[in-house]
């Protein structure tokens, strides 16, 4: 391989790409690279589309197949685009135990989406999380990466409701 | 950085905090900031200025303080009073009573067993320095650990101290550390490379993240004597995603440690160099087994392989590899600093030192702690933890996460140690801690793990991936009252084949939440099964349906 390499061409003008080259440039453009150029993406555009997998694998000279089977196994990469919001809602074994599953089955009867969903507005998606390492607070929901603790049904449906007001 | 230098600066940092009267100290870890500290920081500070206290007070922000529960919590030293639960309102009330007797509608007694009981290693700087700061750490006797390892021990015998001390593996296995260094610096390899685990997978821990954000210069100097003990250049951290806090401040800290020269070539003038790198996680509980984690540093899906050859002769990139626990590495520096023998005398014969623990669930104090090994459990859920609140009764303490088990009252009696868990059919696993009141189901615990076990595997050999799908499908069908008891005894069976059989610890373990529980709560699984009723009242049990033949 080695000389004939011609770096690919990022998918569109946008700057953000500038951030991923950086990442992969920092790490050689090595194949192993490959993760953190992932997350770069994810915390630039918010999701991995074809396209970025494509140009990701290509500069990293790293199969397609080998890039769509990383996002694929680790739980935090997404493949789709998120809400306008985000609710994840933590079921780690101390959530759990003080009811994590009732804020989930509040939020389905109240916006009829299931984990890993979002509304048909797409302006909220509710995501679970393995354990948010808040563990004193349980039960732990996260709205738009600020995190509340001692969750109660009354009080999800509040920050919800005021999370969706804040963009009208 | 010069010895001499590293001695300055610590002098100066002691110097300047004895300059302010009052020192107040803000938990900015992830829990309090969830409840607002930073805020409470932002208007302590403001009031310092607004009353004209700044020559007498000075507000910083520190690491986890423990008692999250009650978070917001400020200190205030050297007055020794603590608060908790403080809104940005209170701070002018705070500010104002610094010269006389402290607010008592916010005080938190600090001469309760929670904090009497605890003995602090790890956590020594936890609520005491600015994470954020490396002069705050050097000042705390940061670094000299290091200092001392390059300047007055060959490798060999910073290896023979940490032997002495007795640590063994905080990653749950308990594996002795000074053991695994010895491995290591033993392999024959130009390269050799250090690697922190700080995939802290478990649900219901938060021990790792407590230390990386409270503390990161403690995990960074642990980890070079480790690179100077087995003759690595160049350490990994492995960190969750997750875990936005303990990512920024540990990049501030390694840029901070590499300006300081405390990082990179040529430490403290010897011929020594060594360097940090982070790679962040995503979300893949198995990446927290070894050969996994290797793998995912490599840039590839976090899959085991089959051990031998262990990381120490064949790790990352192929070579001879150290891979340790981040609160492993948190008690490097004390035991360089006063000795192997100065560690050995904590703690019980077999299980050396302390242990942090994140207590969590149906206990009246949650929080992190840190105790002595050998202290039992009743101790630490009782004394420390304060009990069951609302007048419920105490059913279980899970320990181990997904790999751990469940025990009942009857053995709370048991010391917290290694040998002593694994008896009981749990394991010390990293540090999670959560308490069970007769509201949760045992055996709805048993299917909650399981769930977790199911979704993790990686799918690479046939035990796990399939056997806990199916150990999962009969959880199911026992909640929700269409097991028979042939199910049960299928259940059993399959328990023992994905023990014995799974490539790594995630399927050798998966099993244990259920035969702890079959164990000790069998009754539990009965009346599930022939009385179609779920004792605790979490199940929804359809009673009209028939028992399959």
């Amino acid at each position: 391989m080695g000389t004939s390499f011609r770096k690919p061409v990022a998918p569109s003008s946008d700057k953000r790409w500038r951030i991923v080259d950086a990442t992969m440039r920092r790490l050689g453009n090595e194949s192993h690279a490959l993760i953190e150029a992932l997350h770069t993406v994810q915390e630039s555009f918010g999701f991995l589309d074809t396209d970025s997998l494509r140009y990701v694998a290509n500069s990293l000279r790293v199969p397609l197949s080998q890039a769509y089977g990383v996002a694929t196994f680790y739980h935090y990469f997404s493949l789709k685009p998120p809400g306008a919001h985000t609710c994840v809602v933590c079921t780690g074994t101390a959530c759990y135990i003080k009811g994590a599953s009732k804020l989930l089955q509040t939020i389905e009867q109240k916006f009829g989406i299931r984990p890993g969903e979002t509304t048909e507005d797409g302006q909220l998606s509710l995501v679970t999380a393995r354990c948010l390492g808040s563990c004193g607070l349980a039960p732990v929901a996260v709205f738009d990466q600020q995190i509340s603790g001692m969750m109660t049904q009354e009080a999800l449906l509040a920050k919800l409701g005021r999370m969706e007001k804040h963009d009208a | 950085m010069t010895p001499e230098e590293l001695g300055e600066i610590a002098a100066t940092q002691q110097e300047e905090a004895l300059r302010f009267k009052h020192r107040i100290h803000v938990c900015t870890a992830a829990s309090c900031l969830s409840s607002g500290s930073d805020r409470v920081r932002q208007e302590l500070a403001n009031e310092v200025v607004s009353q004209g206290r700044e020559k007498q007070c000075q507000v910083k922000g520190v690491g986890c303080m423990g008692l999250c529960v009650k978070g917001p919590l400020v200190s205030v030293k050297p007055d020794n009073v603590m608060y908790q639960n403080v809104t940005p309102q209170d701070a002018a009330d705070i500010i104002k009573s610094m010269d006389g007797s402290p607010v008592s509608r916010l005080e938190c007694a600090t001469d309760q067993p929670f904090f009497r009981r605890q003995v602090k290693i790890v956590l020594e700087n936890s609520g005491r320095v600015d994470p954020e700061k490396i002069g705050d750490y050097i000042g705390a006797n940061g670094y000299e650990g290091l200092l001392k390892a390059l300047t007055e021990f060959s490798p060999g015998e910073v290896i023979e101290q940490v032997l002495r001390s007795g640590l063994r593996g905080r990653g749950g296995a308990g594996f002795s550390t000074g053991l695994k260094w010895s491995m290591v610096s033993k392999a024959d390899s130009e390269r050799k490379y250090v690697i922190c685990n700080g995939d802290e997978g478990d649900p219901g821990a938060f021990m790792d993240r407590s230390v990386l954000e409270g503390d990161p210069h403690r995990v960074l100097e642990g980890m070079a004597i480790a690179g100077y003990a087995v003759g690595a250049s160049l350490g990994y951290i492995y960190v969750r995603a997750e875990y936005p806090l303990a990512i920024k401040n540990l990049k501030t800290a390694i840029r901070q440690a590499q300006h300081h020269g405390l990082l990179g070539t040529n430490i403290f003038g010897t011929t020594f160099s060594f360097n940090v790198d982070l790679r962040l996680g995503a979300g893949a509980f198995v990446c927290g087994e070894e050969t996994a984690l290797i793998a995912s540093i490599e840039g590839r899906r976090g899959m085991p392989r089959t051990r031998p050859p262990y990381p120490s002769q064949e790790g990352v990139w192929g070579e001879p590899t150290l891979i340790n626990n981040v609160e492993t590495f948190a008690n490097i520096a004390p035991i360089l600093r006063n000795g192997g023998d100065w560690f050995a005398r904590i703690g019980t014969e077999k299980s050396k030192g302390t242990k942090v623990f994140a207590l969590a669930g149906r206990v009246a104090n949650t929080g992190l702690i840190e105790v002595p090994m050998g202290i039992t459990l009743r101790d630490i859920i009782f004394e420390i933890g304060g009990g069951i609140p609302e007048g419920r009764r105490y059913k279980a303490v899970q320990t181990g996460g997904p790999s751990g088990g469940c025990i009942p009252e009857e053995s709370l009696d048991m010391p917290v140690d290694y040998e002593s868990l694994k008896k009981l059919g749990s394991i010390m696993g990293s540090g999670g801690m959560i308490v069970m009141d007769d509201s949760s189901c045992m055996v709805d615990v048993a299917k909650y793990f399981m769930e977790f076990c199911k979704t993790e595997s990686c799918g690479k050999c046939v035990p796990c991936r399939v056997g806990t799908h199916q150990m999962h499908g009969l959880l199911e069908r026992i909640t929700d009252g269409s097991a028979s008891a042939q199910d049960l005894a299928t259940l059993e069976e399959l328990c023992d084949l994905v023990q014995n059989t799974s490539l790594c610890g995630l399927g050798q373990s998966a099993p244990n939440p259920v035969l702890s529980t079959l164990h000790y709560f069998r009754e539990e699984y009965r009346a599930h099964i022939e009385d179609k009723t779920c004792p605790a009242n979490v199940c929804q049990i359809q009673s009209t349906k028939e028992v399959p033949a």
